[in-house]
């Protein structure tokens, strides 16, 4: 009995072992292994060539828009998602005629399938069919011949793909806010409305402060996910016009896959990595810091 | 300090069904310490939170000061709620708790100072200023509850099983405290209870509540001896009231009164059994034997005796002696409506 105990542990474990070390790890290391050589798609050698790959890329100006668009798509569709799910948390958790439904619908564009869900968004924006453009010129707010070309303007695609990826990660945020929101007793808010506190106290200063730690999970896992995305640029501008919505995961997509040049796109990807430990440092950190009750 | 009114108060949770609080008239006296008392399920938690603004009544009026307050919020209401949780706020230090319903009311930094070390000097807690909820124990928990509650003097206090959730031993300490507490800033309170010894100890009066109906209100001498109908007469006292149907009435009388030998010929006009011991259980300052009668009219009917551990009778289980009950001590109950009903003679 003790002797099969002691081969069945590592057994059972090794399915999750070898999933992370073949799906994650091996892949990570490649990577590493590929910035600092001199790989491309259908190259046989491999030649070691130091930090090279990483020169170029920093002097490379599409790199440096794509570094900074990572960082206003990030930061931008996380406050949005912050704002817009911390009210619908509220918002859902009052008991009203239709609730399971609605809750049901908000989480839909989480189940769904993100590319599904991209390419409709692909034809509500579109330049000639958007549905957006048909409402505003209904409403005489445009011109019929002068629409807004939504994935067209610099401006306006970055504005969109945000868009669009806070209401592909809305519904996960509330989901996780929503649990946290129910931890708290229900006697705490009660209290806090005995004690004199109105709407807004008791949000800003009992809630929101409770909900702290949760709200940091969300965050985290928010922030992961929007950094290493790239499916909503892929399929809504594929980094357009002119590289101005490219972020870090896509460019390193174009030109290692697309641009077969697996040694660069492999050194973008690489500058990932820092900024990812220290996101997930400091989230985790000020996680444990809060208060849990 | 006010008077807290309710009339015809009623809440139903589920329309059809029978309602939490039926038709609750009620009249608290200024500064006094009423209690709400009665087992669980019987509304007592539904009648403070409608009180408090938490629960809105179905139909009737709450009063506060003579005024209507029905329409408005807790916050409106001006009153204080000791919950049973204490629902303090967790990520406040106590200082911050404390302060927090000063701060909601605009009280400036300097009076929030003076208000929370007055209500926690009275507490003797203001060495856990700066101490989060959960570093500490259950007696300080309370207090800075308490200390919250009456840090902008509220005109009524209303308390939800404060004491339940301390062990046995403070829970008595905690009770008398509570008790000098209130009388001292003679606050207008109520407060509810499941616990018979907390609401006779307490309470100026207690209002017995059973099925959202308020069977009794009255002080505890006057709930205890002169109970208004056997579910008052039987949910009082431990153990409970002997209940005897005999023709045509309801009799009863509590365990203390039902007498040994010896005891029983000193006390004037009395009606005697004779009691069967089956079994008794010493607890130290008194023995209850349990029992039933034996022959005459209420033959192995069951009853409870108590009496003073002092008394060195030789009540041994299994033997069968003549008890008796003092005329006085003997309530009478209608059949039908299970309510009070003039004196009679018993058959013995």
């Amino acid at each position: 009995m003790i002797r099969r105990q002691r081969w069945l542990g590592p057994v059972m474990f090794m399915p999750a072992i070898l999933y992370i070390a073949a799906l994650v790890g091996l892949p990570f290391v490649m990577a590493f292994f590929y910035s600092v050589g001199d790989v491309k798609v259908g190259s046989v050698g491999y030649h070691f060539v130091g930090l090279r790959n990483f020169i170029s890329v920093l002097h490379n100006p599409t790199f440096q828009i794509a570094v900074r668009n990572s960082f206003i798509f990030t930061i931008t569709s996380q406050i949005l998602v912050l704002v817009g799910s911390t009210t619908l948390a509220l918002a859902l958790k009052e008991a009203f005629p239709g609730r399971r439904f609605l809750r049901f619908i908000i989480l839909l564009p989480w189940v769904a399938p993100v590319s599904i869900g991209s390419i409709g968004w692909k034809w509500i924006l579109d330049s000639l069919y958007s549905v957006i453009s048909w409402v505003l010129v209904r409403m005489h707010l445009v011109k019929a011949f002068d629409t807004p070309v939504w994935l067209g303007e610099p401006k306006l695609a970055m504005m969109s793909v945000i868009l669009v990826h806070t209401w592909h990660m809305l519904p996960f945020a509330t989901v996780i806010l929503l649990a946290g929101l129910t931890a708290i007793p229900k006697d705490i808010p009660e209290a806090a409305s005995v004690d004199g506190a109105g709407f807004f106290r008791t949000l800003f200063q009992i809630t929101i402060p409770m909900m702290l730690p949760i709200i940091n999970v969300a965050v985290l896992f928010g922030m992961i996910f929007t950094f290493t995305d790239m499916t909503v640029i892929y399929i809504l501008t594929r980094g357009g016009p002119y590289d101005t919505t490219q972020v870090i995961p896509s460019l390193a997509f174009f030109t290692g896959i697309l641009g077969s040049d697996l040694a660069e796109g492999a050194a973008i990807s690489i500058f990932l990595v820092p900024l990812l430990v220290v996101v997930a440092y400091m989230v985790l950190r000020s996680a444990h810091r809060a208060e849990v009750t | 300090m006010a008077v807290v009114e309710t009339r015809k108060l009623t809440k139903v949770f589920k329309r059809g069904h029978l309602g939490a609080v039926n038709n609750v008239d009620l009249e608290s006296r200024e500064g006094e310490f009423l209690v709400l008392l009665g087992p669980s399920g019987s509304g007592k938690t539904t009648l403070l939170r409608m009180i408090a603004g938490l629960e809105e009544p179905t139909s009737g009026d709450i009063l506060i000061g003579g005024k209507v307050v029905n329409d408005l919020t807790p916050r409106e209401r001006r009153i204080a709620m000791v919950f049973q949780s204490y629902a303090l706020y967790p990520h406040l230090s106590v200082y911050n708790n404390i302060v927090f319903p000063l701060k909601a009311q605009g009280v400036d930094k300097e009076g929030q100072r003076k208000q929370a070390e007055w209500a926690t000097s009275l507490l003797g807690i203001q060495h856990l200023f700066e101490r989060k909820p959960r570093e500490l124990s259950g007696g300080e928990r309370q207090r800075v509850a308490l200390a919250r509650a009456i840090v902008r003097e509220p005109s009524v206090f209303l308390l939800d099983e404060p004491l339940s959730n301390l062990d046995a031993k403070l829970r008595a300490s905690a009770r008398e405290e509570l008790e000098q507490f209130q009388k001292r800033l003679g606050t207008t309170t109520i407060y509810v209870t499941h616990d018979q010894v907390e609401a006779m100890a307490m309470g100026d009066r207690v209002v017995v509540m059973s099925q959202g109906v308020v069977r009794q209100i009255g002080t505890p001498t006057e709930v205890y001896d002169e109970p208004a109908d056997t579910f008052v007469a039987t949910f009082l006292g431990s153990p409970p009231m002997n209940i005897i149907p005999a023709e045509g009435v309801i009799a009863g009388f509590r365990p203390e009164h039902f007498l040994p030998p010896g005891v029983a010929e000193r006390m004037g006009a009395h009606v005697s059994y004779d009691f069967h011991i089956t079994h008794s259980e010493y607890l130290g300052a008194e023995r209850i034997l349990y029992g039933a009668i034996q022959g005459g009219p209420f033959d192995q009917h069951r009853v409870i005796s108590r009496i003073p551990a002092t008394h060195d009778a030789d009540l041994a289980d299994g033997s069968v002696h003549t008890f008796a009950v003092a005329d006085r001590d003997l309530k009478f109950f209608d059949p039908q409506t299970e309510k009070r009903t003039t004196v009679r003679r018993l058959p013995s």
